[in-house]
């Protein structure tokens, strides 16, 4: 892993609208290029992951959903509250999910119970789920899964999301939760964790992105890429894009270009062509100012095109190799 | 639009000036929040006295209706024209419910329950709270006959309908099992835990305590118990707003994306208002990109540039004309996502937005997204001075 060497949670967010869940399953497939095994999840019950693999809704089983360039393997989970609660009572109480505490549990409505009425308890046993898939070990010591991508809640939730120990405490001081919360806490805010940001080269993406930022840093949440969705090449010469952008674009050429293209060149045609130009060049001088605001962050920047269609797998590997060359892995 | 003929187009004009409540839904990133402002600001240059509730509006849109920040209280936008009045804020969840457990709490009570730990978790962060309150907002905003039409933005997820769902969960949650083995320490005075409890419910309490400790469960219990007490009130407010909501003079605007995406979504809002019989006005389609020059196809358009780049010849033609042949195609490509959409959900009607190069930052702006909505029609003539 090149450019993030020694982070095994890759952590997504973005405000939503920005393609988050597509860049994680890229990154995951990226990671997995040449061999890895790397896990990539999902916490949100929405089954992203498994529209974007097209693929069957995804059970509560970590399911191989790709094979990657090179002989990797992605696997995916859609990480449930509810059996993750139902995990955690079997790793640490050795109650099966099948007995009769367990059922007991869910005959009660108990674990709908907890999992609702304190929204706290409920990322505490998502971001856990999380932690025990990076930690998890093999017979040999090795870990299960070389990387693990999480496609996180979007910026608006995220710092309070992983800052769980913060949303326990006010519930409780002492305890079992507070211990567990506290051992998820330390591999977030461990070397082991970076958080990353997609975002548009839009006004209120590049905001929001600043402002996660802010935010993640002041509750010592790592910081890792800004991942920039859906670039265009501008397609006009930067001369003709200033021209453009003040309406003064060489309409006389432009029309003289047409008809040597075999077109009819009306005054109509050319002025819609101009104003398309126009459209172009000030949406990229747009983008130019998002792409300041974002280099003053100074974190590690990667570009994905935009894709002409709808993103299915042909298009995902596409974008993860696109991120294996600007060396993310 | 080719092909779309049949797809009738929703008349902003009329439903802001028809309805006494419009409800904006969607999935997040399409432009609700500012779709809100704008019907808001086009229905206050109608005539009309309008408030709208925005939940999370980016620091710029605040700005663009000159105000340098939303707060709870409404608070008047300056700069219209036309015979209206536009207020805005912005919702404050705690703040709504916190007034909400004074108003209905039993004398006394009320402190107890604000200070309550788990009343403070549920109250800033509990899913379905923003929504729920977003609601109670409305009603409250309703009752003061100060507006003649109140504009409500919800949170950008699914469960933006979940206030929909909202008496109906309070009863279940009511009613529930574990609300009343909550309920029965503190009914037997907090000193015997579940003395008189069954075998299986002795073996789910200690895994309980053994779970989350004892005085957790404690301060659990006395939470239920507090919050039993106001539940009552709470029921009848949560049945008044959604009567309300079905009420005549109530219309829902699903906003969208043309990307697939946010036209699945808006199908999935546009289903669930249609089961719960709640009034929907109809679909703004946000982003639209459209050309000009629609007459030149992507292919002939590509195909010239081609031809030119053979010949090495007009650089500025060449990529003028790749400009065209994206903008054809992805115009094409939305279109066609609308009408999918169309035919699944016939009598839908429809108004599209066309694509702006950057975001809104002034009331000229909004009025301009507001004009669009209207199908271009400008809503009030700027007063002449005298």
């Amino acid at each position: 892993m090149a450019d993030f060497p020694g982070v095994r949670l890759h952590v997504v967010s973005g405000k939503g609208g920005t393609g988050k869940t597509t860049v994680a399953a890229a990154l995951a497939l990226a990671l997995a290029g040449g061999g890895g095994r790397v896990l990539l999840l999902e916490v949100e019950g929405r089954q992203g992951i498994a529209q974007l693999f097209d693929v069957p809704p995804l059970p509560y089983l970590e399911k191989s959903v790709a094979v990657a360039p090179g002989g990797g393997e992605v696997y995916a989970l859609a990480v449930d509250p509810e059996e993750a609660l139902l995990d955690y009572l079997h790793m640490f109480y050795k109650l099966s999910p099948s007995g009769i505490p367990a059922r007991t549990l869910r005959r009660m409505g108990a674990i709908d119970f907890a999992t609702t009425i304190a929204p706290g308890m409920r990322d505490v046993l998502l971001t856990g789920k999380v932690k025990e898939s990076v930690i998890r070990k093999r017979r040999d010591g090795r870990p299960v899964y070389d990387a693990v991508v999480l496609d996180a809640p979007p910026t608006g939730r995220i710092a309070r999301f992983l800052n769980i120990s913060q949303e326990v405490s006010g519930l409780t001081k002492v305890g079992p939760i507070k211990n567990q919360s506290e051992g998820v806490m330390a591999v977030l805010r461990s070397p082991q964790t970076a958080v990353h940001l997609v975002t548009l080269l839009e006004e209120m993406p590049v905001q929001e992105t600043l402002d996660a930022v802010d935010e993640l840093r002041s509750v010592h949440l790592p910081v890792g890429a800004v991942f920039v969705n859906a670039v265009r090449t501008p397609l006009l010469a930067p001369a003709d894009l200033k021209a453009a952008e003040s309406g003064a674009l060489d309409t006389t050429a432009l029309a003289a270009g047409l008809e040597k293209a075999g077109l009819d060149a009306p005054e109509s045609l050319v002025a819609a062509l101009a104003g398309e130009a126009a459209d172009h060049a000030s949406r990229v001088s747009l983008e130019e100012r998002g792409r300041d605001a974002l280099a003053g962050l100074a974190r590690p920047t990667y570009e994905l095109p935009l894709l002409p269609d709808a993103v299915d797998l042909g298009g995902l590997y596409a974008l993860a190799q696109s991120l294996q060359e600007q060396g993310i892995a | 639009m080719t092909g779309m003929t049949k797809t009738p187009v929703l008349d902003i004009d009329r439903t802001l000036l028809g309805s006494r409540i419009l409800v904006c839904c969607g999935s997040g990133g399409v432009g609700k929040t500012t779709t809100a402002a704008a019907l808001a600001l086009r229905g206050a240059e109608l005539g009309r006295r309008t408030v709208v509730l925005t939940i999370d509006p980016a620091r710029r849109l605040a700005q663009s209706m000159g105000l340098t920040e939303l707060d709870n209280t409404p608070r008047p936008v300056e700069g219209l024209t036309g015979g209206g009045a536009l207020d805005a804020m912005m919702l404050d969840m705690k703040r709504t419910f916190d007034q909400l457990v004074v108003d209905h709490a039993e004398p006394g009570k009320a402190d107890a329950i604000l200070a309550n730990p788990f009343y403070q978790a549920l109250s800033s962060s509990f899913a379905g709270t923003q929504e729920y309150m977003a609601m109670e907002k409305l009603s409250q905003l309703v009752s003061t006959g100060a507006y003649d039409l109140v504009v409500v933005d919800t949170p950008p997820t699914r469960s933006a309908l979940d206030f929909l769902d909202a008496p109906q969960r309070l009863t279940t949650f009511l009613d529930g099992r574990m609300v009343r083995i909550l309920l029965a320490p503190a009914k037997a005075g907090g000193k015997v835990y579940l003395r008189a409890v069954t075998a299986g419910l002795n073996v789910f309490t200690n895994v309980l305590t053994r779970i989350i400790g004892a005085d957790v469960l404690v301060d659990l219990s006395q939470f239920v118990a507090s919050l039993e007490t106001m539940f009552g009130g709470f029921r009848e407010r949560a049945q008044a707003t959604y009567d309300l909501l079905k009420a005549p003079g109530t219309a829902f605007v699903v906003v969208a994306a043309p990307e697939r995406d946010a036209l699945r979504e808006a199908a999935y809002f546009v289903e669930r208002l249609a089961a719960e019989r709640m009034p929907l006005a109809g679909l703004v389609v946000n982003r639209v990109h459209r050309s000009a020059a629609a007459s030149l196809t992507a292919e002939r358009s590509l195909a010239a540039a081609e031809a030119l780049d053979e010949r090495a010849d007009s650089p500025l033609a060449s990529a003028v004309l790749r400009l065209h042949a994206d903008r054809v195609a992805l115009a094409t490509r939305e279109a066609r996502l609308q009408e999918r959409f169309s035919r699944a959900h016939p009598g839908v009607p429809v108004v599209e937005v066309a694509a702006q190069p950057g975001d809104v930052h002034d009331l000229a702006g909004l009025r301009s997204v507001g004009d669009d909505l209207a199908g271009g029609r400008q809503a009030a003539v700027p007063a002449v001075p005298a």
